[in-house]
């Protein structure tokens, strides 16, 4: 297919930091008021853009925190040495600007009518756009089963945590953690990265037809996908979203 | 813009890890004026179909270039600069 060159649309628009919630000590969510946003799907992006005083522009990719019907929100996780993490994790507040594209993807979303059961497996972060799923699943009130297999340092670096143990606590949504780096006291939780071992127990057997969305760093999602496929999960069946050190 | 000289080399040649198609869904948004990340994209060296949110993004300061996951072959780069935006699709052998 033949080369060119394109001018760029007029895609962008402004956004406006509404309520700002902290999550964990380097993670913030902020929800974001945009004019004329065309609402979202569960699972789906957005990209924002900072300008900084000297004309110099950055542009990150964050996953959608919020639910469909909900004001776009975004979580951050603050990055040692990330100039947009940086700003929207410790300086922006209530009444900021930025600049928002978006919504973006189509293909790591989940709808009630995907049906499942479902297996959500977030390393890190990667929680952002399966929380936006687990909300979706319970305002739309769908009865499809699911399971959530979380990924963190420690305890501390958990996001959503009192939400997610909800799920839990209803009996709602089977949540189980993996504390890669320390455990509290008494913890009755996986105590290291995922395995195999540990994706046989968790996830739904083959024969169920589970889909399974996997969202985390490189290295996780490909540990995760692999291990989903040699238990006889469909590569079709599980969808991967995977993002750098820089940040997504 | 000239084609990419060695567009099958491996990744070798790649520096970190890549993304999902995913991540530059706002770049082809952009470009195309669509949704892009579920369109189907066809390598022009191997043949494989995929989704272009399962094709392997490496982002670079200048840009992005996006590789088949089967044979690592280059097939669209994105290349920015003032406000222009340099598309390379010629490891294409079909998308949409």
């Amino acid at each position: 297919m033949a080369g060119t060159a394109v001018r760029g649309r007029l895609s962008w628009s402004l956004a406006t930091v509404g309520l700002v919630v902290e999550e964990t000590r380097t993670v913030r969510t902020l929800s974001l008021d945009v004019a004329g946003w065309p609402g979202h799907r569960a699972g789906q992006h957005v990209d924002i853009r900072l300008t900084a005083e000297d004309g110099y522009v950055a542009e990150r990719a964050y996953s959608i925190a919020s639910a469909p019907g909900e004001p776009p929100a975004i979580t951050v996780q603050r990055l040692s040495d990330g100039e947009v993490s940086g700003y929207l994790t410790q300086e922006a507040r209530p009444g900021d600007q930025c600049q928002v594209r978006g919504p973006i993807g189509g293909y790591f979303v989940w709808e009630p009518a995907f049906g499942g059961p479902l297996l959500l497996l977030a390393g890190g972060s990667g929680i952002v756009p399966l929380r936006s799923i687990l909300r979706h699943r319970g305002f739309t009130g769908s009865s499809v089963p699911a399971r959530l297999l979380y990924s963190a340092r420690q305890l501390a670096d958990v996001i959503y945590r009192d939400e997610l143990d909800g799920h839990s606590a209803s009996g709602d949504v089977r949540v189980s953690y993996a504390l890669t780096r320390s455990q509290p006291p008494g913890w009755t939780g996986y105590a290291r990265r995922v395995d195999d071992e540990m994706l046989a127990e968790v996830a739904w057997p083959a024969a169920d037809k589970p889909l399974a969305y996997v969202c985390g760093p490189t290295s996780f999602v490909e540990t995760v996908a692999a291990g989903l496929v040699r238990l006889g999960y469909p590569p079709v069946r599980v969808r991967t979203e995977r993002f750098g050190a820089t940040g997504a | 813009m000239e084609p990419l000289d060695g567009r099958a080399v491996k990744g070798s040649a790649v520096e970190g890890s890549a993304l999902d198609g995913n991540a530059i869904g706002g770049l082809l948004i952009e470009v195309f004026g669509a949704e892009m990340t579920t369109a189907s994209s066809v390598c022009g060296s191997c043949g494989a179909t995929r989704q272009v949110a399962e094709l392997a993004v490496y982002r670079h300061q200048l840009g992005s270039v996006v590789r088949c996951r089967g044979c690592d072959s280059v097939l669209m780069v994105f290349v920015q600069i003032r406000g222009i935006t340099c598309v390379d699709l010629q490891g294409l052998a079909s998308l949409g």
